[in-house]
């Protein structure tokens, strides 16, 4: 009876002791941007966990994962990166790596994590683990007056090879930078692709990186299996004939708006998204939507396509139905929309009202709202399945 | 790109509509409060909620102290044809443009909540 006691006693003192073990596949965080802090969300409870604060200026913050979904690694706008421990909740590890940063990628195999920088301008890849500082890559290119510049980098990407995809906002160029040898970057560039690439993405299977543009229509294609052939101009001429709309917000390409077969993208200055074939490549569709689209993202399966919008329009979503190629849902969600995430199969959508301090849960078959969390001032929303893809 | 053919032109015709507003008085303190989120908030997105600069420039005082308020007035206006920078006269007029710009060099107030 005594030594039953004494092993039952242990089990309490022991289950005190250390915390209720859990994955983290189900959690998140959401960027409040104005108090420099991260609310550590459950997607499956839909509910805050828990915060954690110190992380500097995180106006337009982006966050990526370690590949065993246990860390987010989360770039500020001061230039900050900070790693968080998503389970103790609490900064693992914080450096200033620039002056100003807007995001960043793990590496395939998830030993690198990269950092594009506008000031100054240039990409940065990190030890994972420490965040020491491995290799520094500035974005030097020469300006039309033969002075040597560095650009302000967009559009980051992981890609397959343990290579980085970006662009090159100033200087109109798209470079890879392979990282197998993490002190040693190998970069190819490919230069002229466009006037002003603004993001980039790659297609869910790694192949495809695309740069949008914002100085002139279209959008530049690099085939990473095909590198050789260089970068192509892809719907040169979808603006043809028609004025543009000024542009409050510049749209943002991750997301990966790809679904069967087909890419959304986002009009430059309309209310349109861009529906491209990923084969040819070339334009089968535009959707006309209320707003000028800033993301324009697939529901994991690909039947769904949710799309934000830029000020003054930046109050509602919506849904465009991929087998009828039309809007089919219009949402309020609230003032400010600025972020919309999927849980990891996309039966829910939890999507951020800047200015009506929530995050607001949809479900994405009945369209039925959910939840609704405070959160001041929250902006991005970033999953932990974000770990698995390509991409990010 | 350009929405008009001649950036001095436009100046003089929006002159020429408002021609009391750029002395006209501040705007009233809810006008004021909008406008300072407006900046914070959706100029942000490009020059930072600190306004330190991102894809667009730093609004900083010692940034744009050197530069006439005249021009810093038809950029918020007008916006900068060949760049990003758009034209925010469907959001504000003249005189609210004018308080924009003195804030932004005598140091831009912070929100309040």
């Amino acid at each position: 009876m005594k030594s039953l006691l004494t092993v039952l006693a242990a089990l309490l003192l022991s289950a005190c002791a250390s915390p209720v073990l859990r994955g983290t596949g189900d959690l998140g965080i959401v960027i409040e941007r104005a108090t420099g802090s991260v609310a550590v969300v459950d997607s499956s409870a839909k509910s805050i966990l828990g915060r954690v604060e110190g992380l500097g200026d995180l106006s337009h913050a982006s966050a990526v994962y370690s590949r065993d979904g246990r860390y987010a690694y989360v770039f500020g706008r001061d230039g900050g990166l900070t790693k968080v421990d998503i389970l103790e909740r609490r900064i693992a590890k914080r450096i200033i790596q620039a002056g100003n940063s807007i995001g960043g990628a793990v590496s395939q195999d998830g030993r690198l994590v990269a950092a594009q920088n506008y000031q100054p301008g240039g990409v940065k890849v990190f030890d994972a683990e420490t965040l020491e500082l491995l290799a520094d890559i500035p974005a030097a290119f020469e300006a039309g007056n033969g002075v040597r510049q560095f650009s302000k980098v967009v559009g980051l990407a992981d890609v397959p090879g343990n290579k980085f995809a970006y662009a090159l906002f100033d200087a109109g160029e798209i470079w890879i930078a392979d990282l197998s040898q993490p002190r040693e970057p190998k970069v190819t560039k490919f230069r002229n692709i466009g006037n002003q690439p603004y993001d980039g993405l790659v297609t869910p299977n790694g192949r495809h990186y695309i740069a949008g543009l914002f100085g002139e229509d279209g959008l530049a294609l690099v085939d990473l299996w095909k590198p050789e052939q260089g970068a192509k101009k892809i719907l040169a001429n979808y603006g043809k004939g028609t004025e543009k709309l000024p542009v409050f917000k510049m749209p943002h390409l991750r997301g990966w708006a790809v679904a069967g077969g087909r890419a959304y993208l986002p009009a430059i200055g309309k209310h349109e998204v861009l529906v491209v074939d990923t084969t040819t490549w070339q334009e089968v569709g535009r959707i006309p939507v209320k707003g000028q689209p800033v993301f324009v993202m697939a529901r994991p399966d690909g039947r769904q396509v949710w799309v934000n919008f830029a000020f003054p329009d930046y109050g509602q979503v919506q849904v465009i139905d991929t087998l009828e190629q039309k809007v089919v849902q219009t949402l309020a969600p609230g003032k400010a929309v600025l972020h919309m995430e999927f849980t990891p199969r996309g039966e829910h959508v939890w999507i951020s009202a800047r200015d009506d301090n929530r995050v607001v849960v949809y479900d994405t078959a009945s369209f039925a709202r959910l939840a609704e969390l405070p959160v001041q001032n929250p902006s991005g929303i970033f999953f932990t399945s974000r770990a698995a893809r390509i991409g990010f | 790109m350009a929405r008009f053919p001649d950036r001095a032109l436009a100046a003089l015709f929006l002159c020429l509509l408002a021609p009391a507003a750029a002395s006209a008085a501040d705007p009233s303190p809810e006008r004021m409060r909008e406008l300072v989120r407006m900046v914070r908030q959706d100029c942000g997105s490009c020059h930072g909620l600190t306004l330190k600069g991102g894809l667009g420039p730093p609004l900083l005082p010692e940034t744009l102290r050197e530069k006439p308020a005249e021009s810093l007035r038809y950029t918020v206006l007008l916006g900068r044809p060949g760049t990003p920078m758009p034209p925010w006269n469907a959001f504000m007029n003249e005189a609210e443009a004018d308080w924009i710009v003195r804030q932004l060099i005598q140091g831009f107030p912070e929100e309040t909540r």
